[in-house]
């Protein structure tokens, strides 16, 4: 079955404030959507919110992920699903080396009896991390640890290059990163654009669309999706900025939850 | 017939027991003095923990082993902690030493490995001159009746200059549970000289179920620019009262690193102190723990500089499950004249259970300005976001606890310098988790 992934009219919370306030996304296999939109306005509660974080409530909506509905299972359980977000700060671990904390993502996944062996585990993390350019004394190093902005984002793609995942959620991946390093992360992602893998890339910049081609963008306001449209959108607003499209809708601030 | 340790230790019993050992009169006087101590000091009050309050009566009674000609001859079931190559080892087995082993390049070197009781008839002088300059028998009740009942032992010598590129090993264990079980270590490591040295304190067979005290003092004595690494893995049953004092001094120029684990499953005393006389002395201390039952702990790391631009480490790490206890305090001293003293000290305790107790007590007492000293504690859970980001990688909850909580203990485990005893040690924590 083809990867299909819906959120609809999607409203989160964070301690009684809300600030996803109905949100409908649709996203086929094969599909890149990107999402952009100015700071504060939501965009990282949303991916907080589908991967499960605990601080969110959700109050209303529906989440479905190959039909199966992603809001009544824990974190992990969605991660199991097929659900993968590159957060935009990831957790830094300390004593828990990035080698050994991949091989336990990898073999929640494949379940008790199943497990990867390690010569084969070895062999793809070496592969992978080449791919990425990434020094190989990263994999024992602990996870995220004295990582520098660049390096975590590196290490975020490069579990979703191990993990497979059918939806991939990448939040402010290019923030931080040099030219060089953009390509890179770029390239990984590329690599993993498939038939039956959706994406959902937040960013703030067009320069990274340049390199991963969007089939649709969406833009968000008010913790809701304002306005959406195909590649040409995220062009006029690297030149214009979003002013005409507050214009357009009478928007004064386009923020969410700063009550 | 066990010894009360609350009523005085009779003079006389000590007496006979330290002539029936064939000591040299010098020790029989030392014990005997210590005795008659022990009758009138107070055990030791660390803060907020009342061990007098503890069971301190179970002292057992002497019960030397056999000395063993090869491993094959100790029981199956201490055989595997000890290694394949009984190199470089003692083992002691209740109250006297069950093996000894220095391989011969070593003793062409002049270094001593043996078992204390050995030392104070091979090397009587030399013992004579250390043994209790560092840990006095007239501090309280507790080094008072240690001095005065202690047994088997290890004692490490090396030379100046000498450096050991092997770890030394110890095994201490009990499994006899009428048995007195109380060894001394005492490392002298002379000017320049380099060695590390690794003993575990188990309890095996009969051991595991003994009602008993175990009492225990380590003296390392660090002469100028000498480098002593001294790790040590305590794993004492329910049943077995801990009371370990452990305190180096350190002349001009030398290191000590301290690397310790307190696994035991019952009360636990336990006191890592150094001495940083000389100048440029420094000392680093590493230490886990893990809480679990209702067992009572009371943890102490402690540097006191005297030594000009002398420095301390200290970094003590403690897991608390169940409804244990655990008071742990971090004492950083800087007398004054030590300029340029550098003091840094941590205590980190992850609870896991809202019924356990884990106090961090970080104490700065500083009598001289041009220093620097500072601390940090924490105690706290395992945090909300490592947990998310485990989770939201597919790992289940429960293992990215486990994940969060082993990584938490890792930088400290990872410094034991032998693999097998590294992996024991890892074998302890699942254990001690899992219980
Ligand atoms: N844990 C939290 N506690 C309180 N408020 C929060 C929390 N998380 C998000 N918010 C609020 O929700 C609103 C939206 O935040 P969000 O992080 O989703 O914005 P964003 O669109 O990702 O912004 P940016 O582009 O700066 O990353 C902000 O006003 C923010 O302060
Ligand atoms: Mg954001």
């Amino acid at each position: 079955m083809a990867t299909r992934f819906t959120v609809k009219g999607l409203r989160a919370s964070i301690e009684g404030k809300e600030i996803l306030k109905g949100i409908d996304i649709d996203i086929r296999g094969g599909e890149i959507h990107a999402i952009m939109g100015p700071n504060g306005t939501g965009k990282s509660t949303l991916a907080s919110a589908l991967m499960g974080h605990p601080k969110y409530e959700v109050t209303e909506g529906e989440v479905l992920l190959d039909g199966e509905n992603l809001l009544e299972m824990e974190v992990d359980e969605r991660a199991r699903a097929g659900l993968f977000l590159a957060m935009q700060y990831p957790s830094e671990i300390t004593g828990v080396t990035n080698a050994d904390f991949l091989r336990s993502a990898i073999n929640a996944r494949r379940g008790e009896g199943n497990e990867i062996s390690l010569i084969k585990f070895i062999r793809q993390l070496e592969a992978k991390m080449k791919e990425l350019e990434m020094n190989p004394e990263f994999a024992h190093r602990y996870l995220n640890e004295g990582f520098s902005g660049g390096e975590k984002k590196r290490n975020e793609i490069l579990q979703m290059m191990m993990l497979e995942p059918k939806i991939v959620i990448l939040d402010e991946v290019d923030s931080g990163l040099d030219i060089d390093a953009l390509k890179i992360v770029a390239s990984g992602v590329n690599s993993m654009r498939s038939e039956d893998r959706g994406f959902l890339i937040i960013t703030h910049y067009q320069r990274l669309l340049n390199y991963i081609k969007p089939d649709f963008v969406h833009v968000m306001m008010q913790g809701r999706i304002v306005k959406s449209g195909g590649p040409e959108l995220a062009e006029r607003l690297e030149a214009e900025g979003y002013d005409w499209i507050k214009e357009e809708l009478g928007i004064v601030d386009e923020t969410v939850g700063q009550a | 017939m066990s010894t009360q340790l609350n009523a005085p230790v009779s003079r006389e019993n000590i007496e006979a027991l330290s002539q029936g050992r064939g000591e040299p009169g010098w020790l029989t006087d030392i014990r005997k003095e210590a005795a008659a101590l022990a009758g009138t000091l107070e055990w030791p009050r660390p803060e907020k923990m009342r061990i007098d309050r503890w069971k301190l009566t179970a002292f057992g009674v002497d019960r030397h082993p056999e000395l063993a000609g090869d491993l094959s001859q100790l029981p199956e079931e201490i055989r595997a902690s000890l290694p394949q190559d009984a190199a470089n080892l003692v083992v002691q087995r209740n109250s006297g030493a069950a093996y000894r082993n220095l391989a011969e390049e070593w003793k062409a070197k002049g270094v001593i490995f043996t078992d204390l009781e050995t030392a104070v008839r091979e090397h009587g002088d030399l013992v004579k001159k250390h043994l209790f300059s560092v840990v006095k028998a007239d501090e309280d009740k507790l080094t008072a009746l240690h001095a005065a009942l202690w047994n088997g032992g290890v004692f490490v010598y090396v030379p100046k200059n000498v450096e050991v590129e092997v770890p030394l090993q110890a095994v201490l264990y009990l499994d006899d549970a009428e048995a007195a079980f109380a060894p001394h270590v005492l490392i002298v490591a002379d000017a320049n000289s380099r060695v590390s040295y690794v003993d575990r304190v188990l309890a095996s067979g009969a051991g595991r179920s003994a009602v008993a005290v175990h009492h225990a003092v380590v003296e390392v004595v660090a002469g100028p620019g000498a480098l002593v690494r001294f790790a040590s893995i305590h794993h004492l049953p329910e049943s077995v009262t801990d009371l370990s004092i452990r305190r180096a001094t350190l002349a001009n120029d030398a290191r000590i690193e301290w690397i310790i684990g307190d696994l035991n499953n019952g009360n636990t005393l336990s006191v890592t102190k150094s001495d940083l006389k000389g100048n440029g002395s420094t000392s680093d201390s590493k230490l886990i723990t893990i809480g679990t039952q209702s067992q009572n702990m009371s943890i102490t790391t402690h540097a006191v500089h005297y030594g000009l631009s002398s420095e301390s480490e200290m970094e003590t790490r403690a897991v608390m499950r169940d409804s244990a206890t655990a008071i742990i305090n971090g004492v950083t001293k800087i007398e004054k004249g030590a300029t340029k003293a550098n003091g840094h000290q941590t205590e980190r305790v992850l609870m896991l259970s809202p019924k356990a107790r884990g106090d961090a007590n970080p104490i700065l007492l500083i009598d001289e300005d041009d220093v620097k000293a500072d601390h940090a504690a924490s105690v706290g859970r395992v945090n909300e976001e490592q947990l998310y980001y485990l989770m939201s990688r597919g790992i289940d909850r429960e293992v990215a606890e486990r994940l969060i909580i082993r990584g938490f203990l890792e930088p400290i485990v990872s410094e034991v310098p032998i693999e097998a005893v590294r992996e024991e040690l890892e074998r302890m924590i699942e254990g001690k988790l899992n219980a």
